[in-house]
């Protein structure tokens, strides 16, 4: 059986069989060529001939060496010659370094691998609790630090996270806020328009949106903001080994990186939530005077009036442990990221849910607390 | 025939001239190097080169077509010739080694499981790197690794161009011999052509064929290593002897 393409001639003889390699045995052409190679001998001696081989490249010989290696497994004798001395130049390196065996993938047993992983996910919850329960004893225990040498704390980062996490999210709070206050007038002047109690308005808004939704809101939308660029930011340092160098020069990242950050959450967010109070109840009071009547005077009175300042004050209460629990957790989780660009993307989500799982969770907790001690 | 057609380009960055009016040519099946002291422009022009910077004025011709006046087409075909070895590696760090190296012929290639294992592994160990680090990803490799396994990834599709930037450097002394065989094996028996950027002096006399210094913007220096011994210009022979 004797065949001629544009890559292989085969001529068979009674007692040999010789493949002549023509053409260009290149990447481009690597899968015709091996489907060519689907043919029989029943000879027990190939000779192989590359004396009119045009163009070759290391695809064509690693194929080539896959082929030799085949046959020779069935008990054949390969042959080769008419080659060229940069032929064997190449040929050589490549069948030194030709794959002698596969090491196989790290192995996958499903049933196996979702039991280690319950294992696993379980094990580093627990391993993580404990990190971020002594990441907050050394945050806790540097800031005790920076309180008693105050030269230490590093006015210029913390101002400029300020700026960064506190100034310019004031556009998105201005516009949540305003529409927030909106919202809650609006609903309820429906309801209290059909109890003829429309005055109650001014309680209404004001003691939801300053006790509550006033700091919720703004912690959530710092938490979008901020814990995930504090993640990020960190996480990258750490990648590009220069909180590795910081550590090295002697630099506390605590007080480089760390504490600037918790700081300026702090000192921000109550600014913050009062700045979200004033532009919510404001919007309330347009709702107030285009649906109910009730003009921006009478609503300001009736504030004065009814509404205690405790109310107030626990939201601007709340808004400091809100800021520190965004800080913290963004840093926390910035210092879990390593080595692929993939922890980035993964800690950073994971940085931003936690911090508004656990700003909801603890308002929470705020809340239970001081209603049942009666505030 | 040159491979590339270096023009009278002139690259800025602000006030910052960093090349000046600078001309050369290299021809195909050569080892080129381009040299200079740190922070003179080798890896702005290398990367001039290959389509990720421009340049202010002049002109730069690769395999022919000037890179001014690409199509898109011309822009695909132009890069499937080239592989490009970063100064550090620059590995794909969602992928395994083994991925990374593979990953242009999946994609560009319509080879069989079997023939790409075979290739990247072979590939993987003409660089010199050990076969279990086939799986390993690159945040699990030292930077002398990940510098090989960049190169293994660079050569996968036999380029006709090579571009490498500082390959030797982070490397021991006998692995980096050992790469400047596997250079020139690749030359002789593939016919490639090699533009390194590179400061190993081993590697400057033992394989270049021709190489520029840069110096002040402008090219100080091009020839042979033979010809600088003999130039007269004593702060170019000082870039070595210091
Ligand atoms: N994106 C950029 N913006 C501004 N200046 C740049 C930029 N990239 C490079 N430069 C400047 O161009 C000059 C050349 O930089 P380049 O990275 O090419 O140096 P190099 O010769 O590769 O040095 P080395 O040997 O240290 O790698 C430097 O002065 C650098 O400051
Ligand atoms: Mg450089």
């Amino acid at each position: 059986m004797s065949f001629s393409t544009t890559f292989v001639e085969v001529i068979q003889n009674k007692d040999s069989t010789v493949i002549y390699c023509l053409g260009d045995w290149t990447l481009e052409n690597i899968t015709k060529i091996e489907k060519l190679f689907k043919f029989d001998t029943k000879t027990k001696q190939i000779t192989l001939n590359f004396s009119r081989l045009d163009h070759f490249d290391t695809h064509g010989i690693i194929f080539l060496i896959d082929i030799v290696k085949k046959f020779e497994k069935r008990g054949f004798t390969i042959l080769k010659t008419g080659y060229s001395k940069e032929f064997l130049k190449l040929f050589e390196v490549c069948e030194k370094n030709f794959p002698k065996e596969y090491l196989p993938p790290p192995k996958r047993n499903s049933i196996k691998e979702f039991f280690y992983s319950i294992g696993k996910i379980t094990f580093e919850s627990k391993q993580t609790l404990v990190s971020f329960f002594s990441f907050v004893g050394g945050l806790t225990q540097a800031m005790i630090r920076v309180f008693l040498t105050p030269h230490k704390i590093r006015f210029k980062a913390t101002l400029f996270h300020i700026e960064n996490s506190g100034l310019k999210a004031m556009p998105i709070i201005f516009l949540t806020s305003f529409l927030i206050g909106v919202v809650i007038a609006f609903q309820g002047a429906v309801q209290l328009e059909k109890f003829g109690a429309n005055i109650f308005i001014v309680e209404m808004v004001v003691i939801s949106v300053t006790r509550e939704l006033a700091p919720l809101l703004t912690a959530i939308v710092i938490a979008g903001r901020s814990a995930s660029s504090y993640s990020a930011e960190i996480g990258v340092m750490k990648i590009t080994e220069e909180i590795d160098a910081m550590k090295t020069m002697g630099f506390s990242i605590w007080n480089f990186l760390i504490i600037p950050r918790v700081f300026a959450l702090i000192i921000s967010l109550p600014l913050l939530v009062f700045f979200a109070d004033v532009v919510s109840i404001f919007g309330g009071m347009v709702v107030a005077s285009s649906k109910l009547g009730i003009g921006f005077e009478e609503f300001a009175t009736r504030m004065q009036e009814s509404v205690e300042i405790k109310h107030v004050l626990i939201g601007l209460l709340k808004a400091p442990i809100f800021g520190w629990i965004v800080a913290t957790i963004g840093c926390f989780r910035g210092f879990q990221i390593s080595g692929s660009t993939q922890s980035v993307g993964k800690y950073t989500t994971i940085s931003v849910v936690n911090a508004i799982f656990w700003v909801i969770a603890m308002d929470a907790v705020i809340s239970v607390v001081l209603t049942e001690i009666g505030l | 025939m040159n491979v590339v057609e270096v023009k009278e380009v002139v690259t800025r960055f602000g006030s910052n001239t960093v090349h000046d009016k600078i001309s050369f040519n290299i021809k195909e099946g050569e080892i080129f190097g381009i040299l200079g002291g740190s922070g003179s422009g080798k890896t702005t022009l290398l990367r001039e080169m290959i389509l990720l910077q421009g340049y202010n004025e002049g002109q730069i011709c690769v395999l022919g077509k000037n890179l001014k006046e690409l199509n898109t087409k011309q822009r695909e075909e132009l890069i499937s010739k080239w592989g490009v070895l970063f100064q550090f590696g620059a590995l794909f760090s969602s992928l395994n080694i083994l991925e990374n190296i593979s990953i242009a012929l999946r994609e560009y290639t319509n080879l069989n499981q079997r023939m790409i294992l075979n290739a990247s592994l072979t590939k993987l160990s003409m660089v010199g790197l050990p076969k279990r680090s086939a799986y390993l990803y690159p945040s699990e490799l030292s930077g002398g690794m990940k510098k090989r396994a960049g190169l293994a990834r660079a050569l996968i599709r036999d380029p006709k161009l090579l571009f490498l930037d500082e390959p030797t450097s982070g490397l021991d002394p006998k692995s980096a011999r050992e790469f400047d065989t596997l250079i020139r094996v690749l030359r002789d028996t593939l016919g490639i052509t090699v533009i390194m950027v590179t400061h190993d002096k081993d590697t400057i006399n033992s394989i270049l064929d021709r190489f520029i210094i840069i110096a002040d913007g402008k090219i100080g220096f091009e020839g042979t290593y033979e010809a600088l011994k003999k130039e007269k210009k004593v702060h170019l022979r000082d870039f070595w002897d210091s």
